[in-house]
């Protein structure tokens, strides 16, 4: 019944720059991709909407990026929509992390719940990981979340992410909902002592 | 960290126990599911043999995809009738209750939830969309959550979550004629960013927040979310408990008097501390459109597009990005800006007290030639109350279309959607880029009276001008 989950430490493979601030779900992943009842097929939609308007040279198109496992993006990323298609259309894409100057809250948090870490830098590391990404597109990068950093030959650069995701990942408890479940009593207690779930109807 | 507001009170009310990562499991008082973001999680539950551990703690409706005009079924779109069939059997199956279209209650989550008195103060809310900021108006902690959460809510009726800061926004004094609640969002939004809120719960106070009725706090908390903060409320008081009074799902009869004082127990002391404070004068705050494509690029409805140099470096490239795709020069007024589209609804603005107020503008006037505008109320009982006032022949006489319930052209995933490079004047919440079913379609977000006058001028126009 509970899940035995994998205990993410680290990510490995090339990077992609994607770069901009602000980036919207609606922009990850337009709204007319949500009528579905199963988050199969989303990884070819990812940026539909942007990828159609840049003609082949979005980032996601590009031949050279074809293998990134990381995404370097700016600040803010993520934000808007709750939607989990759109971390789910990312990862299903082929990306396994991403590392930005700072994440929208509702993003972040359903990243963690599919595995998925983000983790933030300053904007000049992010910038220096951009430009390197961009200019050696088969650089391999590591992710080490046990150690905060991101390395490559020649590259070692500190990263953060907060301390309970971060061991949500080291302990292989990214995926809550089996932990949640092992509290059934506490849960039980904590709700019959709110006023209110024997109140009205509902 | 905060101390003695209402977030830590509830947040610690409401706390299972410590996980180990350190994260607060946190019991889910409401939650609220529709068809866009539950349909996943309901499989999730298949695949892992798991059961609804707390059915009667779920009320669904169906917003997002519901056609606005023709919602006989099986509706034309095959992929939201899936989605539809997909909810009516999950709801089913685990004896959730479900307010379909045609039970009367049907609507957007946002706008039921309160109207039926699921939504009370103190209580922890969780559905798996953003705008559910919405309900902290009631003094409840309310946020937006993904598919794999909802599958954990419906598992454990809990989260793990990490506590937010409590940043207080104080906004006081009167507002000038033709400033509604969603131009002191609007305004918060333009002076704090579009991420100045992450890592927040916003709670409003201050005079001009203690004289606004429930329907404009909703629509204040409603845009929290747009400003970066996952959550926003304000704390519960009088108007709050003579709103809920009488409401189906509200505590009935003596209940209700217990109800009020544990409500008002819950509210934040007089000396709590917040982690930033924020004072706003209600003064200061101009009828606001929003000119690019995040919501934090806004301006007085008579101010002109900012220019350049007026942000630093780092937003440059965003602001160049908006001036292109807007195609609207630094420099430029808003008034007089020609528009498309005009809509009035959604969970922001698509409520009766929004719904009079356009229609006070309406009243007596015709759209302008060539102008699509049409009225999308937030819900069936909206629709119901609007229509016994006579709002919806106001409307129609004036040239609006009077459409069924629903999220409509807001994020347009049913049948309304801009076309091309229209440009809308929109009573919603977002104007990112391709937001509103056209990749290159433009949003310009205002209050509801902003948009009717709009309608009317077709273009850009100050709501004052009719004062």
């Amino acid at each position: 019944m509970v899940q035995t989950m994998s205990k993410i430490t680290s990510v490995s493979g090339p990077g992609l720059p994607l770069l901009g601030n602000d980036i919207d779900t609606d922009r990850i992943i337009p709204a007319r991709f949500l009528r579905c009842v199963t988050f199969d097929g989303l990884g070819e939609n990812v940026f539909a909407d942007d990828r159609a308007q840049n003609n082949g040279t979005h980032p996601f198109d590009q031949p050279q990026y074809q293998a990134a496992k990381i995404l370097v993006v700016n600040s803010n990323f993520g934000c808007g929509s709750s939607r989990e298609h759109a971390p789910q259309s990312i990862m299903r894409w082929g990306i396994s992390a991403i590392i930005g100057e700072s994440f929208a809250e509702i993003f972040l948090g359903n990243c963690v719940a599919i595995g998925m870490p983000c983790v933030t830098a300053t904007p000049d590391i992010v910038s220096q990981l951009q430009t390197l990404v961009a200019t050696s597109p088969d650089i391999q990068l590591t992710l080490d979340l046990a150690t905060q950093t991101i390395a490559s030959d020649g590259f070692n650069a500190a990263v953060t992410l907060k301390e309970g995701n971060r061991q949500m990942f080291l302990n292989g408890t990214w995926d809550a909902c089996g932990q949640l479940l092992h509290q059934s009593e506490q849960i039980k207690e904590t709700a019959a002592r709110l006023p209110y779930i024997s109140w009205g109807k509902a | 960290m905060s101390k003695g507001t209402l977030f830590d009170k509830v947040w610690d009310l409401h706390t299972v126990t410590t996980l180990p990562s350190g994260q607060t499991q946190l019991f889910i008082g409401l939650h609220l599911i529709h068809e866009v973001t539950s349909p996943q999680a309901f499989a999730m539950l298949r695949d892992r043999n798991l059961q609804v551990m707390f059915p009667e703690r779920t009320v669904a409706t169906v917003d997002h995809i519901v056609p606005t005009d023709n919602q006989a079924r099986p509706f034309a779109d095959s992929l939201a009738e899936d989605m539809m069939v997909a909810l009516e059997t999950n709801t089913k199956t685990n004896s959730i209750r479900f307010f379909n279209v045609g039970s009367g209650h049907q609507g957007i989550v946002h706008v039921i939830a309160p109207e039926q008195g699921l939504t009370q103060p103190g209580m922890t809310i969780a559905c798996g969309d953003s705008h559910t900021s919405t309900h902290g108006a009631f003094g409840a902690i309310s946020f937006g959550i993904g598919t794999s959460q909802v599958r954990d809510v419906l598992a454990s009726q809990t989260l793990s979550l990490e506590k937010l800061n409590v940043r207080r926004i104080e906004v006081n004094g009167t507002l000038a004629p033709g400033v509604y609640a969603k131009d002191v969002i609007l305004h918060i939004i333009r002076t704090l960013g579009a991420k100045g809120g992450a890592g927040y719960a916003y709670e409003y106070a201050g005079s001009t927040i203690a004289a606004m009725s429930m329907e404009e706090r909703m629509t204040l908390c409603n845009m929290s979310i747009e400003g970066g903060a996952r959550c926003g409320y304000v704390n519960p008081d009088q108007i709050t408990y003579d709103y809920l009074k009488g409401r189906e799902f509200a505590p009935q009869g003596d209940q209700f008097d217990q109800a009020i004082t544990w409500w008002q127990s819950l509210r934040s002391e007089a000396d709590a501390e917040y982690d930033d404070v924020v004072i706003f004068d209600a003064q200061d705050i101009p009828p606001t459109v929003t000119w690019g494509i995040s919501p934090d690029q806004a301006i007085g409805v008579d101010e002109s597009v900012p220019t350049l140099t007026s942000f630093n470096t780092a937003e440059q490239p965003l602001i160049q990005e908006a001036y292109s795709y807007m195609d609207l020069a630094p420099g430029k007024p808003m008034l007089g800006t020609p528009v498309d589209v005009c809509f009035i609804g959604s969970c922001t603005n698509g409520r009766l007290s929004d719904l009079r107020e356009a229609a006070k503008v309406a009243q007596g006037r015709h759209v302008a030639q060539g102008i699509k505008a049409f009225v999308v109320s937030g819900s069936e009982q909206v629709k119901q109350q609007a229509e016994a006032e006579g709002l919806d022949q106001i409307f129609l006489e004036a040239g609006f279309e009077w459409r069924e319930p629903g999220c409509s052209m807001c994020l347009a995933m049913n049948p309304d959607k801009l076309q091309g490079r229209q440009i809308s004047a929109s009573s919603s919440n977002r104007n990112f880029k391709g937001r509103q079913g056209s990749a290159s379609g433009r949003t310009l977000l205002m209050s509801p009276a902003m948009v009717a006058l709009a309608a009317i001028n077709g273009q850009v126009s100050d709501v004052r001008s009719l004062l």
